[in-house]
């Protein structure tokens, strides 16, 4: 199932007579004359999860009502082809499973499959949504085990090589070890250096031995835990720039070879304490900034993984069998469902009606004569067919777009950071006061080279870049906390600050602004009764005009006996629901998107669809006006739809007929003009100018190769969320400009008293741990923006 | 002094023992899933399989 039918599902609009019970199983509120339960899934999946005995999940679900409704068709992709044989005949198949919200989730998921004889060890994990399943027996169980999970209610997919890049956090685990060992040493040279400090009457000897001990905990701690830094301050200088790390990798060593100087002449004191602390204060700073976004990152690979589809192969026998995308060659012959996706390049041989809503963004289906190209990405509204494969997945036109997004991104790496200017500016400044210091105490104040070292090297950490580099990442990780919270994810590191300096906003129509699925006309000649009744019809199919009726006339009790003729329409007895021909009415130009009603003896009923507006659109645009952004569409649409949408939402310039270079282009003429874009686009024909922006976001409901491209995804339903996102962003930028002036104020006292030679380690101490306090307080304000 | 010979060793060995256990936890992957680990610990049943029959 497409994330798009999943959030429709959950959005069912018209809860008409809304009564106090829910369903027992999923939560959702239940309508008059359903028992206990909404679907038949559920009632299934209520009984499995009685018969096991695990009852006790549903006192603990704390999952949103409706989310845990199982889907009607089994999972579509074969998990037998993912299992991996184990050592001692045992295998192991590892899923992505959506859904896992709570604990009481995981204990199901868990229990439910340990209940399984077969099964030696299920594990699910919450934050990365990921279970593994090992079991002895043949590889075919993957497939029951698979259905198992989905049978409770759980969307599941393959554990795709997307999941793994996100999780498998090679450079986080380093930072945490770093963190782990700085903390450490901080602590244990702070017990030696609080010793020094207080022991005024200390004798010589007993100092230098506290000197060497500060020294054999200090030196190993800031070699092995500045490493981070080192590495991404040397990157750096062979790129010729200066960056913050540089700044933290200078002080850190300068600061410990004064203290290793310090400790051969025993002076009064090290500054072993300061080195360590600083490291382990930015080590933490680092850690949740990147555990921040490694969640959102996760959330974003979940959404395309649940796209990740299969193909049905025709195999040579006529039979089909799904099989992932990737595996299919050109040549090879699929099946595409109604109302599939097309996940490859290729042609018919009859002729089909494709919605080209994602790759070209008209919302009318198109007929296509047979013979003709079809681009992955489109959704087939007709008949099922089969189709030739023109390429393999990697030589198709979706990889060439990824290939071109890629080097889109390369360009985007450009942009430097508010943390970054600050630092350009910071390194130089610090350094030439350091070696003024320097120079200024042995030359000029005649004091020997190892004394002179004492305040310059106290004036360096004094400046303590601690503040300074805390400052963007403490907001950050308060501002993406606070979005992702809202269901904004933030892919990019420097997503938010573009965001904020966004002063024009883009929006594609199909997709966007609509819904991007049909939706029926309200027509006051259609007669209730017949509505219901088509609906009824309808919940027999997987059309997408068929799934219209049925958001359209929720409370449509089903019918038994339904007869689906592919392509046509659905038959029940003499009453047929479906195109004109098959209800044997004249063929009018727009019957891509309408449907016909036939009764015996009564008067014909046509059903009319369009692509609407989405409920806020409105509201959106507005708001975003009001944020002070210019709004223009930008769409591939017909100029009579886009037109018509332009006006309902009042967003100002359009354009229609847009083919995607067009859409390149205008983001490209918008910034060379000095303008900052935002673009914000759900489809394929969107993704090379969400590259091209300065910022770019997409809706939940948009495609893989969209959301990839976008720095932010909204995994609500529709927009409302991108205002409260800039306010937040705008938010942010304002606090870390704070921080950084609050920073360099500090400095302003601190320098002079340092250069001086007032400062000793202890004032060091206070003077960074209340800088970095302060700066982290004034971020926290960063999650309180209302919505 | 005599203290000190005796105190400085042991405040570090035990300092580098909790170090060698966070370093232990680190590897044993105990911090992949955080937000699991805190809604485990209420599970108070065993798994199925263990139960006595």
């Amino acid at each position: 199932m497409t994330i798009e039918a999943a959030s429709r599902e959950r959005f069912q609009p018209g809860q008409i007579g809304v009564s106090r019970s829910h369903c027992a199983h999923c939560g959702t509120a239940l309508l008059p004359g359903q028992g206990a339960f909404c679907c038949t899934g559920c009632s299934g999946a209520h009984a499995l999860v009685r018969g096991l005995g695990l009852d006790a999940f549903y006192g603990r679900q704390e999952t949103a009502a409706g989310s845990l409704r199982p889907p009607e068709a089994p999972p579509s992709f074969d998990a037998t082809s993912f299992a991996c044989a184990g050592p001692n005949g045992t295998q192991s198949l590892e899923l992505m499973v959506s859904g896992l919200t709570c604990g009481a989730c995981i204990w199901l998921v868990e229990q439910a499959l340990a209940a399984e004889p077969d099964v030696l060890r299920a594990r699910a994990s919450l934050t990365a949504r990921r279970l593994t399943i090992v079991w002895r027996g043949p590889a075919e169980c993957a497939r029951d085990l698979a259905a198992l999970v989905a049978k409770l209610g759980f969307r599941v997919a393959p554990w795709s090589p997307a999941c793994l890049r996100a999780t498998e956090d090679a450079e986080g685990q380093a930072l945490l070890r770093a963190l782990g060992i700085a903390a450490f040493g901080s602590m244990n040279v702070m017990l030696v250096s609080v010793a020094v400090w207080v022991g005024g009457d200390m004798g010589e000897q007993t100092r230098a031995l506290m000197h060497w001990l500060a020294a054999l905990i200090g030196l190993p701690t800031v070699l092995v835990a500045g490493m981070p830094f080192y590495r991404s301050a040397w990157q750096a200088v062979r790129a010729g720039r200066a960056n913050m790390d540089l700044a933290v990798s200078l002080g850190v060593i300068a600061t410990t070879a004064m203290s290793l100087s310090e400790a051969i002449r025993n002076g009064p004191y090290t500054w072993f304490d300061g080195a360590t602390a600083l490291l382990a204060l930015l080590l933490a700073g680092r850690v949740l900034d990147r555990g921040m976004r490694r969640r959102a990152r996760q959330a974003v690979a979940e959404l395309l993984a649940l796209q990740d589809g299969t193909v049905e192969l025709v195999c040579a026998d006529g039979t089909t069998r799904g099989v992932p995308a990737e595996s299919v060659r050109a040549g090879d012959l699929v099946l595409v469902a109604s109302g599939d996706r097309l996940r490859l390049d290729g042609t018919a041989s009859a002729d089909v009606v494709l919605d080209l809503g994602a790759t070209t963004g008209e919302s009318v289906p198109r007929h296509l004569a047979a013979g003709e190209m079809l681009a992955a990405g489109s959704v087939n509204m007709g008949a099922p067919f089969q189709m030739r494969v023109a390429a393999a997945v990697r030589d198709g036109s979706l990889a060439a777009l990824a290939r071109l997004l890629e080097r889109a991104e390369q360009g985007r790496g450009r942009f430097v950071s508010i943390a970054d200017r600050a630092a350009r500016l910071y390194v130089p400044v610090v350094h030439v006061v350091a070696a003024g210091t320097f120079l200024g105490w042995w030359l000029g104040a005649g004091v020997t080279w190892q004394e002179a070292l004492v305040p310059a090297v106290a004036s360096l950490i004094v400046t303590c870049p601690c503040g300074l580099a805390i400052a963007v990442p403490a907001v950050q990780v308060a501002a993406v906390g606070a979005l992702f919270r809202r269901g904004i994810l933030v892919a990019s590191p420097t997503a938010l600050e573009r965001l904020a300096s966004a002063n024009h906003a883009v929006l594609d129509k199909t997709g966007t602004l609509t819904e991007g699925h049909p939706d029926l006309i309200e027509d006051a000649s259609v007669p209730p009764a017949a509505l219901c009744l088509a609906s009824s019809l309808a919940r027999a199919s997987r059309h997408p005009l068929s799934q219209a009726l049925v958001r359209a006339c929720p409370e449509a009790p089903t019918l038994d006996g339904v007869e689906e003729v592919p392509g046509c329409g659905l038959r029940h007895g003499d009453i047929r629901l479906g195109s004109a021909a098959f209800c044997g009415v004249e063929e009018t130009p727009d019957s891509g998107m309408s449907l016909y009603l036939r009764q015996p003896g009564q008067q014909l009923v046509v059903f009319r669809f369009r692509d609407r507006l989405r409920n806020d659109a409105g509201r959106v645009v507005s708001a975003l006006q009001s944020l002070g952004l210019e709004t223009e569409l930008l769409s591939g649409d017909a100029i009579s739809a886009v037109e018509a949408a332009a006006t309902a939402t009042g967003i100002g310039p359009w354009q229609a007929r847009a083919t995607p270079s067009d859409k390149a282009a205008r983001i490209e003429a918008l910034r060379a003009a000095g303008a900052r874009p935002l673009m914000i686009g759900d489809g394929i024909n969107d993704a090379a100018a969400l590259a091209l922006a300065h910022v770019s976001a997409s809706p939940a409901n948009g495609t893989d190769i969209a959301q990839a491209a976008s720095d932010i995804v909204l995994r609500g339903d529709g927009l409302s969320a991108l205002p409260y996102a800039i306010r937040v962003a705008r938010r942010a930028q304002l606090l870390a400009q704070q921080n950084i002036g609050f920073s360099l104020l500090y400095n302003v006292v601190a320098v002079p008293a340092a250069v001086f030679g007032f400062v000793t380690p202890l004032i060091a101490a206070v003077v960074m741990a209340s800088s970095s306090m302060i700066v982290i307080l004034n971020a926290l304000r960063a999650g309180k923006e209302e919505a | 002094m005599n203290a000190l010979i005796l105190l400085v060793p042991l405040a570090l060995a035990l300092g580098l023992l909790g170090l060698a256990l966070f370093l232990w936890t680190l590897r044993a992957r105990q911090y992949e899933d955080l937000d699991g680990a805190a809604s485990r610990i209420l599970f108070d049943d065993l798994p199925r399989k263990d139960l006595p029959q």
